[in-house]
Parts: C-alpha cells; structure tokens; sequence
C-alpha cells in the first residue's frame, strides 16, 4: 500500500496505530535518517555544528513538549532543568570518572528528580501554579548555579571534557554530529511510541480535561508528576549534550531566556505534536542565525540599524510568539498538515 | 538591632511598590483570567517614559508625572486591544505566552530605544535630606514611597468596594457570562482593568527608580511579584497588598541576616522564590485566595 485511502478503511486496532502509514511515508522518513547521517561528510563544519544544535533543541523541545503539549501545564524552568543536566552530567565524568554512557543517563535521572520536587506542588494543582512554580525553580536553580563553585565552577563557569566510550573521544565536530542525533532520533523514536502508549492517552486526558480523566480512573497526580519527570529528564539529556557541544559551561548559558526560547519552540512548531517540536526547533535555532546575517548585510548600508536589530533579536522572538498565537495557534505543524492534504488532493482540492 | 530596623524599614518601603504591582497584576487575573508576565515591563516602561520627560525633556515633574500616567493608559489600551483582545476564549498556556511574548517585546523596544545604562532622575523626585522618625534616621523618599503607596492602596480599596466601575470589575471578576447578561459592558471592564494595572505600575516604577535608579533589571519587579500574589492569593486584591508588604520585608531580613551570619550574596533575588515553593507546597491558595474544591 503505497497511497492512503481517501476514507478511513482501517480494520484492525494494529493499523490504527501505525505511526507511519504508507509505503511512501516509509520510504522517504527512511531516507531522511539516511541523509541525516550521511550529511557530515558532505557539509561543511559551520553546518554540521548548526544541526548539532538543531538536534540538541529538539531533545529539549521534545521534552518540554511532553509537559505543555501533551500534558498541559506550562514549565517556565527548563532552561534551568537543562542547566542541571549539563552540570551534572559534567561533575559525574571530571569527578566520579563515569563513562559518558552511564554519566548522561545519571544526569536525566538528577534532573528529573530535581525537576519533581519543583512539581511536587503543583502536581496537585492546575497549570498556572506549575507555571509559577518552575518559574521560582528557574531562579533558585540559577542562584546554586552561580553559588555552588564546587560543582558548577561559579561565576567562572567549567570546562567540560570531551566524553569518551570506550577509547573513542568525540571531540570533533563530526563525532559530536553523529552522538547528538543519533540520540535526538531516539528521543523522537521514544517520544512518538510515548504518546501511543497507555501512559501517552493518560497525558492527553489530563489535558483536556482532568476533571473527567480521573473519573475515569486515570490518577492526576501520578500522571502529572510523571509527565513532568520524563520531561526533566529530556531536558537533562539536552542539557548534556549541549555541554558535550560547547566544552564549557556557565550559568548565563541557562537563564530564563533560554526557558522561554524553548516554550517559543514548542508554540511556533505546535503543541501536542511530535513533528512540532521539530519544526519549531528548528525555526528558532536557524533564526538567530538569519537575523545575524541579515544584520550584517544590513549594517554595511546603514550602521545604526544593526545595533537597532541585534538589541530588538529578543522582541523579534517575542513578536513573532505573539503572531503565531493571534494567527497560527496549532503552528507550523498544522500549516504542514494542511500543506500536504492540498497536494494530497491536488489539483481538485474537494 | 538599628541594622534590622534599617532593613525592615525599607522592607516595609519596598513591600508597599510590590503590593501596588501585585494590586495591578491580581486586578487582571481577577477580571480577565489573564497571568500577566509583562508586568514588570509596564512598570519599567513607565519609569522610562518619565525620566525621557524629566531628565530628557526637562517637563516638571507634575506634568511628566501626569503624561507619564496618560502614556501608560494609551500602552496599556493599545496592548489590550491588540494583542489581549484576540486571546479571549484561547487555553490558559497560549495567554501566560503571549504575555511573555509581550514581555520581551516591550523590553527591547526599551532597550533600543534608551540603552542598558543604569539612569536616575534629574532633579529627584523627592527631597533627599533623612528626617528622624522615633530616633531613627529615615531617607525621605521612603516615606513618600510609603505614604504614596498607602494612599493608591487605599484608594483603590474605596473603588472597588463603592464605586459603580468597581462593583462591575468584581461582578466580571465573579463570573463573564452573567456580568454580561446584566449588561455589564466585559470589553471595557477588561480594558479598564489593564489600565488600572499600568497605571499603578508606572507609579510603582517611578517610585522604585526614584529610589533605586533606573535600568533594564526594573523588568524583575513583574517577577518577583509572583510570591507576592501566591502568597495573598491569587484573585485577593487585600491579599496582593498584604503579600507584597510581607514579601518586601522578608526579602529584605532574609537578605541582611544571611548576609551576616552566613556571607551568603545576593539571596535577595532569591529568597521570594524559595518562599514561594514553600508557600505553593503548604498553602497553596494563599491567605485570601479563593479555594477551589473540585472532587471527583
């Protein structure tokens, strides 16, 4: 079956669930993997360090996903939840010596477990409070960052090592490519069979409507203590690999900004929706790019434009959060959708 | 002792600018349902604006005062209107968004427009000679804040609990569906409340720059008035006020005695939010807030 059919004949649960339909679809996502591998030894180093962080982003966005999209209640922290994770995950290869491959997991689990006590409180109340509530976290986490020298480096901020499996260090740009998304596809393969999952319906039903969700018998504050867990935990493993990415961590790498960056992400690409996190990373990680090149371009003809742009970059990101939600609230995913149900039925749209 | 009197003094000064701030904000969730994240920006926007009128322009301070509120009336109606209005009826997380998005929005129109420099206002707004109160030497821009703080606090007390506008932003406060079925005009109370907020907070603003000089980190006052509003309730305009002393005051011992026993820096921007998740974790609606029971 390489087409899909117009109607819904599906018969049995089994082809209900399938994540990826057709033939087609098969082939092409099949191929994007393999170009994604293939990328680095055709691009050059500036473009395989940008999709390194395209994929970072992802983990992260992918993450904070779970939380907002799926399961409905803002987290303001995760910027700092991302913090905690590279620290972490840092600490446990200079300090306790562990293997890249036990220190990253480690680091997930640290962050999910200071991410649950942050919402703790809020598990038992509605999404405003955890929105408050990650908000304190966002602070308190970045007043250890600074104060906590024996771990986080201070106001100096780290070198972090390269990671080593077995002899093999990633410390170039290619490596740092390949360990990166090979574990953003995980996460994404990860995140889609989540949200199939039993536990995935109970994240949805707590969204749209918990009161009937737990008459229903799904527990609210298991489901949103977890959801919020697994989201930490994949803010843990970004935050990781950021610090695997960058060699050096410091405090002002996680502030707020960078929370709200990330729940930008999220509402540009669309909530609840997988392919959303991707697009939306995406999006926000070319777009500082485009405005530095455009700046540049712009500030040899007028020089005082330049300082104008660069000091307007955050408002932008605002502006363009705001008209998305006025106009685009489901976001570039849902434009997507549509795109592709007009060639589907292209060129007689009815 | 004379240290702690010191700190709980401008404990009690910096208290009364978070509960005007925390007023405004509690007086837009009460009415709109709205968490606005861009407080702190109205307030620093309003700050702004007076010092380009006095420092830039050289206005009298009674009319750069008096522009300044009229400014803020205009920016909070224009951001109503624009951006608030098409968000009735959204979820709750595209609101807290787009109040973020606005956050950062009016922050670099204020970057791009006066820079990052710490700026204060010249001539000052208040004399700056102390005064001797009960044998303790008090600035006397802290009285004035105080007093001019206690004043609007109380004004707005009278308002709501009197006046005509002020029964109506309770009753749309209660519920939009039967306000409006009494006729009672939602849009414009919506508007009135966003305008109250920005009015109060441009006061809260130029009261805080006139004590602390002005600059981009004005934006944080929005912030911090969240352990303020959670510690009052969220939707209780006495418990705002209240919170905003409390908070002000514990910021500020917190901060003096960590400081001496421990050597702790800079936990004042800190200790709010510590209070916060402990309030959150044992009270988590607040003194005055409304508790809302909901079994299944």
């Amino acid at each position: 079956m390489s087409v899909a059919h117009c109607g819904d004949f599906r018969q049995t649960y089994r082809e209900d669930m399938k994540v990826l339909e057709t033939r087609f679809i098969r082939v092409s996502v099949g191929a994007f993997v393999v170009l994604l591998y293939l990328f680095p030894l055709a691009a050059g180093n500036y473009l395989t360090s940008t999709v390194t962080t395209i994929a970072i982003a992802v983990i992260g966005a992918l993450g904070i996903n779970i939380v907002t999209g799926f399961t409905g209640q803002i987290s303001l922290g995760h910027g700092a939840f991302m913090g905690v994770g590279a620290f972490a995950c840092s600490y446990y290869m200079r300090v306790a010596h562990l293997p890249f491959w036990v220190a990253m997991p480690a680091a997930g689990i640290t962050t999910a477990a200071v991410g649950m006590v942050f919402g703790l409180p809020s598990a038992r109340l509605k999404g405003l409070y955890l929105a408050i509530a990650t908000l304190a976290a966002q602070f308190i986490l970045q007043y250890l960052f600074v104060h906590m020298d024996f771990v986080t480096g201070g106001s100096n901020g780290i070198v972090s090592p390269p990671p080593e499996i077995g002899s093999f260090a990633f410390d170039g740009d290619r490596s740092k490519y390949y360990l990166t998304v090979t574990i953003a596809v995980m996460a994404v393969l990860f995140t889609t069979n989540l949200i199939r999952s039993r536990d995935g319906r109970a994240f949805i039903a707590v969204r749209d409507h918990y009161l009937s969700a737990e008459i229903m018998g799904v527990p609210l504050f298991k489901y949103r203590l977890l959801s919020f867990a697994i989201s930490a935990f994949y803010a843990g493993i970004a935050g990781s690999l950021w610090g695997v990415y960058t060699g050096y961590l410091s405090a002002e790498q996680f502030t707020i900004a960078e929370s709200i960056n990330y729940l930008a992400m999220i509402i540009i690409g669309g909530l609840g929706s997988v392919l959303g996190s991707i697009f939306g990373a995406i999006f926000m990680t070319l777009l500082p790019q485009i405005l530095t090149v455009g700046t540049g371009a712009l500030a040899g003809i007028f020089p005082k434009i330049g300082f104008l742009i660069m000091s307007f970059k955050e408002g932008i990101f605002g502006l363009i959060v705001i008209l998305f939600l006025i106009f685009e609230p489901d976001g570039l995913a849902h434009r997507w959708r549509l795109i592709k149900s007009y060639w589907k039925l292209f060129p007689f749209s009815y | 002792m004379e240290f702690y009197i010191q700190l709980l003094i401008s404990g009690l000064v910096l208290g009364s600018i978070y509960a005007l701030v925390a007023l405004g904000f509690a007086i837009i969730f009460k009415s709109t349902s709205v968490v606005n994240f861009a407080q702190g920006e109205l307030l620093m926007f309003g700050a702004y604006f007076c010092f380009a009128m006095v420092v830039q322009y050289k206005v009298p301070w009674f009319w750069a005062f008096l522009l300044t509120l009229v400014f803020s009336l205009s920016l909070a109606l224009i951001v109503e209107r624009l951006i608030l209005r098409p968000m009735i009826g959204e979820p709750v997380i595209s609101i807290i968004m787009v109040t973020i998005g606005l956050s950062s929005v009016l922050r670099s129109i204020i970057t791009a427009i006066w820079g990052t420099q710490i700026e204060i206002y010249e001539p000052p707004l208040f004399p700056d000679t102390t005064v001797m109160v009960a044998g303790i030497p008090i600035s006397q821009v802290y009285l004035w804040s105080f007093g001019l703080a206690a004043t609007l606090l109380a004004l707005f007390g009278v308002f709501f609990k009197y006046s005509k506008a002020g029964v109506a932003m309770r009753a749309t406060a209660f519920s939009n569906q039967v306000a409006l079925s009494m006729g009672i005009p939602v849009k414009n109370i919506f508007a009135l409340a966003w305008c109250i907020a920005s009015v109060v907070s441009a006061i809260g603003g130029i009261l805080i720059g006139s004590i602390n000089g002005i600059n981009i980190g004005l934006g944080h006052f929005g912030l911090k008035v969240f352990p303020a509003v959670i510690l009052g309730g969220l939707d209780s305009i006495v418990g705002a006020a209240l919170g905003g002393l409390i908070v002000g005051v514990l910021e500020n011992l917190s901060d003096g005695a960590l400081k001496s026993a421990f050597g702790l820096q800079g936990t004042k921007e800190v200790a709010p939010f510590v209070f916060l998740v402990i309030i959150l974790m044992i009270k988590p609606y607040g003194l005055f807030g409304k508790k809302e029971i909901e079994r299944v």
